[in-house]
């Protein structure tokens, strides 16, 4: 009885595997690599026959119809992220001076900024929480036509400069079998469009701001790799200052400065080609 | 008191706070610079005691390039050539650049890693992957920032590049684990690129490169979002 149960069994299964060993796995819709597929792009088989084909050649030679891409959209978020928060502090000044703080001041300026270019602006947190990298990653990441603007004071620096950071190179050929990419590297995709983006918000800051560097440069930070977007990171020097009110007057010259590299960068970015972001 | 008196006394008065007033921010220059040095010699003693130095007298003394922060230029590294003894054994040899690059360079305000962190070990992998393990200091004293941070893994990695070419990588670990970040910003779950020359990437290495993550979630497409 036992026997037969098992070859009652046995016969679905095998039926099963033949299935899945004679077909074609695009057909079957599974990837058996582990990585869900990208959206189709609706490419059409070469192989069709001419008569279904409308613009097929009278010579029965297969003809690829053109396919019109999905519109892209242009800038029009940005996505603002007040660094820390919370029970972290980030940098810490002499004077009482918090990273935390300093930034939310900022970002309060520059939402001002960007609103006059036009930007619907998006902040990372609200109030004094924290939010984790990965869940502002999934904020930016949730937007279309964005990018994202990390914004920090730091404890060294001469006072009165500010840097502009990039991710820095990554390596090799970093796209999954299928064009997927990992979350942890999402930032590599569009490395060549956040270098665009901070060298015109670094060419700005630095006419404004004595000292600061004339090109933008590279730092790994935690909170850039994982943004699928143009990213950069701000960082003003430093809450080391002896008085606030020093860094406070810093505030709203770096906010104009940013939301007009911004508005510049816009351009850039609409008219960059699809997949061109690394 | 006659007239006199009273006038050898007002001019002493006035010769004592003239010499006051030059000798008293002399004064306290000295008193800082001593407690300074007061608190670098336990610094070092504290080093000591946790991490004895390596240095065996009898190896060869080489040219040594260690990378503090430049004198001249804000946020910028500069090479600092020393002669010490150094082993041709690429662990002992980092160890021993290390825990002089720690020691800090004469001028304090140069330092690019914090005076109470120590290297609590060196490994060196098969595939030239330097692991460095240092103490928590190496997280909790540096000052927190972007360009701090990435000053003093860059000091590590071009010390490691100029004197221990069988480095490739660089991973660092805070107390023998693996942490998110230095000190806020600068990200150690992957590594950095120490041999400038033969590598195809500049900083940061995926962290998948050398463990195994799991992914968040996953985004469609390596190019711009539809």
């Amino acid at each position: 009885m036992l026997h037969g149960v098992r070859n009652a069994a046995v016969f679905p299964f095998l039926a099963g595997v033949l299935v899945l060993l004679t077909c074609d796995p695009d057909q079957v819709g599974v990837n058996l690599t582990g990585f869900l597929k990208p959206p189709s792009h609706q490419a059409p088989s070469a192989t069709a026959p001419a008569s279904q084909t409308p613009g097929a050649s009278q010579s029965g030679v297969p003809v690829r119809p053109t396919l019109t891409p999905p519109a892209r959209p242009t800038l029009s978020v940005v996505v603002l992220d007040p660094a820390h928060g919370g029970t972290d502090p980030g940098a810490r000044g002499g004077a009482g001076l918090h990273e935390s703080d300093v930034v939310v001041a900022l970002a309060s300026n520059l939402r001002a900024a960007l609103e006059k270019e036009g930007f619907q602006v998006i902040f990372t947190r609200q109030g004094n929480d924290n939010p984790s990298f990965d869940d502002r990653s999934t904020l930016a990441n949730a937007q279309s036509g964005a990018i994202f603007v990390s914004l920090h004071a730091g404890s060294t620096g001469l006072p009165g400069t500010v840097r502009v950071y990039t991710c820095p190179d990554a390596p090799g050929n970093l796209a999954a079998p299928g064009g997927l990419l990992p979350w942890n590297r999402a930032q590599a995709a569009f490395l060549t469009l956040s270098r665009k983006l901070a060298d015109i918000a670094q060419g700005e800051l630095a006419k404004q701001f004595k000292g600061s560097p004339n090109s933008a440069p590279t730092a790994a930070i935690r909170q850039l790799r994982s943004i699928a977007a143009p990213a950069i990171a701000v960082e003003l020097s430093s809450v080391s200052v002896d008085d606030r009110s020093e860094l406070d007057r810093m505030l709203p010259g770096v906010a104009d400065a940013v939301a007009r590299a911004i508005a510049s960068f816009k351009p850039v970015y609409d008219s960059w080609p699809p997949g061109g972001g690394g | 008191m006659n007239p006199r008196w009273r006038q050898w006394l007002f001019i002493g008065l006035a010769a004592a706070v003239l010499v006051a007033a030059v000798f008293l921010p002399l004064l306290r220059r000295s008193v800082k610079r001593s407690a300074r040095l007061q608190v670098q010699s336990e610094e070092q003693a504290r080093r000591e005691l946790l991490h004895p130095t390596i240095v065996n007298s009898s190896e060869p003394r080489v040219k040594t390039s260690l990378f503090w922060a430049s004198p001249e230029q804000d946020g910028a590294l500069a090479a600092v050539s020393v002669q010490m003894p150094l082993s041709n054994d690429p662990v002992l040899r980092a160890k021993q650049v290390l825990d002089t690059l720690l020691a800090g360079p004469v001028d304090a305000d140069l330092r690019t890693l914090p005076p109470d962190a120590a290297l609590l070990e060196f490994y060196l992998l098969p595939d030239g992957t330097g692991v460095a393990d240092f103490s928590d200091p190496m997280a909790t004293s540096l000052p927190s920032g972007i360009e701090s941070e990435q000053m003093a893994v860059d000091s590590i990695a071009r010390t490691l590049e100029a004197n221990v070419p069988q480095v490739q990588r660089l991973k660092i670990l805070i107390h023998g684990q693996e942490a998110e970040t230095l000190a806020g910003h600068v990200d150690l779950t992957g590594t950095f690129v120490v041999n400038t020359k033969g590598a195809v990437a500049s900083a940061a290495v995926a962290p998948e490169m050398l463990t195994p993550t799991s992914a968040p979630g996953k985004l469609s497409q390596p190019e711009r979002k539809p």
